[in-house]
């Protein structure tokens, strides 16, 4: 019984938002016919995709006419097909294997900022036509003019694949996971036990809208999650790495293997050594990759314009501020290929782009969806996104990063006194309006007179965003995105997102320490 | 529900017709409708129901599980055989097995009155009547910006199947109902509060306006917060947010993460190992429980099962597969409803007055434990407390040490049950709790 996982998730607040990194997704991939991504430019008669979902242009008229029957502002229909397939290996053997199947179509109709939607998973035309009229039911005007006929829209590759998930069985895959194992199991005499699951998926999207224009996609996603229990005489800990985007087989080189195994046997082995910082407020360095964490709960969320048109972001009134030093620049892009959060086009067929959220410290662009788009006379980011055809669209961030800065990373760690790196996370959360943010350290280190002299290890991070951009006073010149799975959960829907940063100092967060 | 025992017993079928040695299959379909509406006008109504088929899979000492909402039979059927092929691939696991049979026997048939058919004759004018009863109690104070107010109610049937012998359906309806309040305050700050609640049955709902007056109060009451303390001192629970501490708990109380080396409680059971001001007992039979169930999701029957009593670790959640590799006699695959008992006769009020001086958590943000070590490390808000008195907001802070440390300076657990969620924890006071703030 399912039913108060959504809802709990949703009663953390509708003005809440988190970002995970989840011991384990519902992961991927195998042996459906594949579908070539198209991209050309006119109507094409055999459109693969209407031949998936069992449609075509009558069709999608007829339903568009059902749904827009009672008034329409914009209207939509969200056609997708998710096969996912996830393997896990304990106690040296792959023992379990999951799949599962997803597939339906949601409809949506927006009248000012008011939202009809239903879903269906039965995709024949009367169980369609029904749940058109369900959705419409939230308009009481006269009807809209539908499209008759529906061009398909050409659309960039940031995720092509050489082969897709859908042709790689799972015996290929068995080595790999194998492989990973063996790595970890070897770096150091004291791993106890070793976890690896794998997931792999494949989705196949069409969205048709009001405007008469269809989007395909296949979009790949695949993540790769190693957990390990080392023991020392009674002492045990445990520690994980994970490397995740939209890519292929491929993907997962010797290299690849080696380093997120390493990754986590030193995440775990140094954890013996760790101890708890200091409690109380202090300068946190953040390293380079992951820490994007920061950007994604302190300023991220909080430039979702829906919050904003609502009025309760903490950054409602603050567009064209100064928020920061002039070094900081960031970036919420969908367009990096391969990237966990990359899109072809958003997820109501709106292109995909880099949006500057705060260039030279001031506050540049919200994080727009239609709807938002509309409300303040601008054009879409293609920010809107949605979990599944069973959830409506909203603003969402994709790949949050920011870009270089002037200093070192040295610099930066010789300018504390006494203070903290933060290295890796597993969750972080924000309150929209008040702007307190926090992210969880699971690894980090002390900085004490300018220098790294100790392992720390679980303390969670808090500050409120605005004041944490001001007290940004030092970035470095090594901005790189992290490789990890991020699962960004908001209003009760999760999307897969990425993020980046260079090392940066800022100069008092309050740090969840022990002074026992 | 014939249909989806029909449903999961021929899932069953098709597995072992396409080569499966065993299999378990579960069919379900909830249908569920959302309201909302931001200051008194309506944002979104959504409407839908969703059906899928499970199987879980036993082929040549191989094991697998699958699901799909893709129910044409022809379909169907090209799924389950080539999860078959695919079960075939994976490496032989003597542990992978269907539960014992004999733990299904004894199943209460018990009336946990968790279905409430009145669910599905709600109309669009009583969710309607509610959302404005949420938004009246939302929007009574002047520095209200915002005010959103959702109504949500779901039913739920299912029924379950397997080769050796299992049948079961079960059925369930919820409505939650909810307002998130944004206020005004002087700078950057739009604090927001909110109040949720979820109940089984239609006449268990509270006034919508004391709904919304709540979610508005827990707004108003953040205006002024300040950075908290650093220090150790007394920290006393509200009802509403003790279970997050239980998840936490709870996570390493399975003999999984005791198998696979990630719990606390290794070698734990008949330990005293919190304060023995703690009992708790899972309790799936619960009345009206937000998670009761006749049997659990391998089928097991459901019966109370002490977890603590009096501070000592009485049993572990435990499933067939990691119960048969750790040589452990299985109970159940994880938590129900978890009831409280009360040390005290108490309520928030009167513990209030007890501790006199300290710090009262109303909501927690971010934050996480190991379950390995128990180490962990929160973000919370609350106020001071002073001479028995709530006194001023304060947040920006954390709670941090070690799991089994701060149950074990529990000193009280009071007698008045946050009931609407399925863990059902009172007020409850620790004392020592170390603090990071400015």
């Amino acid at each position: 019984m399912k039913f108060d996982r959504r809802m709990f998730l949703k009663s953390a607040g509708a003005t809440t938002a988190t970002l995970t990194l989840p011991g384990w997704l519902a992961g991927c991939a195998s042996s459906a016919p594949a579908v070539a991504a198209s991209t050309s430019g006119a109507q094409v008669p055999d459109n693969p995709f209407y031949a998936w979902f069992g449609i075509d242009d009558a069709t999608l008229s007829r339903v568009m006419t059902e749904l827009t029957s009672r008034g329409a502002d914009l209207a939509d229909l969200y056609f997708q097909y998710r096969r996912s397939n996830s393997i896990s290996l304990e106690d040296g053997i792959v023992s379990r294997a999951d799949s599962s199947i997803n597939e339906g179509v949601g409809l949506r109709v927006v009248v000012g900022e008011q939202t009809g939607y239903a879903f269906t998973e039965d995709l024949s035309l009367d169980s369609m036509l029904a749940a058109a009229r369900t959705a419409a039911s939230i308009a009481a005007g006269g009807g809209a003019d539908a499209p008759v006929a529906f061009a398909q829209q050409s659309v960039p590759s940031h995720y092509s694949l050489q082969v897709p998930w859908a042709d790689v069985g799972i015996t290929s895959k068995l080595p790999l996971i194998e492989a990973v194992a063996g790595y970890a199991k070897a770096g150091d005499p004291a791993i106890d036990q070793v976890r690896v699951y794998w997931s792999d998926s494949e989705e196949r999207v069409l969205v048709a809208d009001s405007r008469g224009h269809v989007h395909t996609d296949v979009r790949p996603q695949t993540r790769m999650w190693v957990s390990l229990s080392a023991k020392k005489g009674d002492e045990v800990q445990s520690g994980a790495a994970n490397i995740a985007g939209r890519q292929g087989f491929d993907w997962f080189t010797d290299e690849r293997l080696r380093m997120v195994a390493k990754q986590a046997v030193d995440r775990t082995m140094v954890l013996f050594d760790a101890r708890r910082p200091p409690a109380g407020t202090m300068p946190v360095v953040l390293s380079a990759g992951a820490s994007g964490i920061l950007l994604h709960e302190a300023i991220g969320h909080g430039m979702e314009a829906d919050f904003n048109r609502k009025g309760v972001s903490i950054y409602s009134d603050m567009l064209g501020e100064q928020v920061g030093p002039d070094f900081v620049n960031i970036v919420d892009s969908g367009v990096i290929d391969g990237e966990r959060g990359a899109l072809n086009f958003d997820d109501e067929g709106q292109p995909c782009e880099r949006t500057v959220l705060v260039e030279n410290g001031r506050l540049a662009s919200y994080l727009h969806d239609s709807i938002s788009a509309r409300h303040y006379g601008v054009a879409p980011t293609g920010s809107g996104r949605r979990q599944s055809f069973r959830h409506t669209p909203m603003p969402r961030m994709r790949c949050t990063y920011m870009e270089d800065g002037p200093h070192t990373r040295d610099e930066i760690i010789a300018a504390v006194d006494n203070g903290i790196i933060a290295e890796t996370f597993t969750n972080g959360q924000v309150q929209i309006g008040a702007g307190d943010f926090t992210f969880y350290v699971k690894n980090g280190w002390l900085i004490e007179g300018g220098k790294v002299t100790a392992p720390i290890k679980d303390c969670n991070i808090i500050g409120n965003g605005p004041a944490a951009l001001r007290a940004v006073t030092m970035a470095a010149n090594d901005s790189k995105l992290d490789t990890g799975g991020w699962t960004c959960g908001k209003d009760g829907q999760s999307v897969p997102v990425s993020q980046g940063l260079p090392t940066m100092l800022v100069s008092e967060l309050v740090v969840g320490g022990d002074d026992a | 529900m014939p249909e989806l025992q029909t449903r999961a017993s021929d899932a069953v079928q098709l597995a072992l017709d396409s080569g499966a040695d065993g299999a378990w299959a579960s069919a379900s379909r909830t249908r569920k409708v959302e309201f909302q509406a931001r200051d008194g006008s309506l944002e979104k109504v959504q409407e839908d129901t969703s059906a899928s088929v499970s199987v879980q899979l036993y082929v040549d000492g191989r094991y697998s599980t699958h699901s799909t909402t893709s129910l044409k039979p022809e379909r169907l059927g090209a799924f389950v055989k080539e999860a078959v092929e695919m079960t075939r691939a994976l490496a032989p696991d003597p542990d992978r097995a269907l539960p014992d049979a004999a733990l299904f026997a004894g199943r209460s048939d018990a009336d946990l009155q968790i279905a409430d058919g009145t669910v599905d004759t709600i109309t669009r004018e009583q969710r309607m009547a509610w959302l404005d009863g949420l938004d009246a109690g939302a929007r009574t104070h002047e520095a209200v910006i915002s005010a959103t107010s959702y109504v949500s109610d779901d039913h739920t049937r299912g029924a379950a199947a397997s080769s050796n012998g299992f049948e079961g359906t079960w059925e369930g309806t919820s409505v939650w109902v909810g307002a998130e309040v944004t206020v005004r305050e002087e700078g950057e700050r739009r604090p927001e509060g909110g109040h949720w609640l979820g109940v089984r049955n239609v006449a268990d709902l509270p006034t919508m306006s004391d709904v919304g007056a709540a979610a508005l109060n827990k707004a108003v009451a953040r205006l002024g917060s300040t950075q908290g303390p650093t220090e150790r001192t007394t920290l006393i629970v509200d009802p509403q947010v003790g279970g997050r501490l239980f998840w936490s708990l709870l996570r390493p109380a399975h003999i999984r993460m005791i198998h696979q080396g990630r719990s606390f409680y290794a070698d734990q059971v008949g330990e005293q190992v919190v304060s023995d001001a703690l009992t708790v007992t899972d309790e799936p039979l619960l009345p009206r429980g937000l998670a009761s169930r006749h049997f659990d999701g391998e089928g097991i029957a459901a019966r109370p099962m002490p977890i603590f009593e009096a501070g000592v670790l009485r049993n572990l959640y435990a499933d067939t597969y990691y119960s048969r590799k750790a040589e452990f006699a299985p109970t159940t695959g994880g938590p129900s409803n978890l009831v409280l008992a009360p040390s005290v006769d108490k309520d928030f009020a009167g513990l209030l007055q007890d501790i006199g001086e300290g710090i009262y958590l109303t909501s927690w943000l971010g934050g996480n434990s190991d379950s390995t070590t128990g180490d962990f490390s929160f973000g919370l808000r609350g106020h001071h407390v002073h001479k028995g008195q709530i006194g001023a907001p304060i947040g920006e802070m954390n709670v941090t040490g070690n799991l089994l440390d701060l149950f074990g300076s529990l000193v009280a657990v009071g007698n008045d049950p946050w009931t609407y969620r399925r863990f059902r924890t009172p007020t409850m006071v620790f004392e020592g709790v170390q603090f990071s703030g400015a």
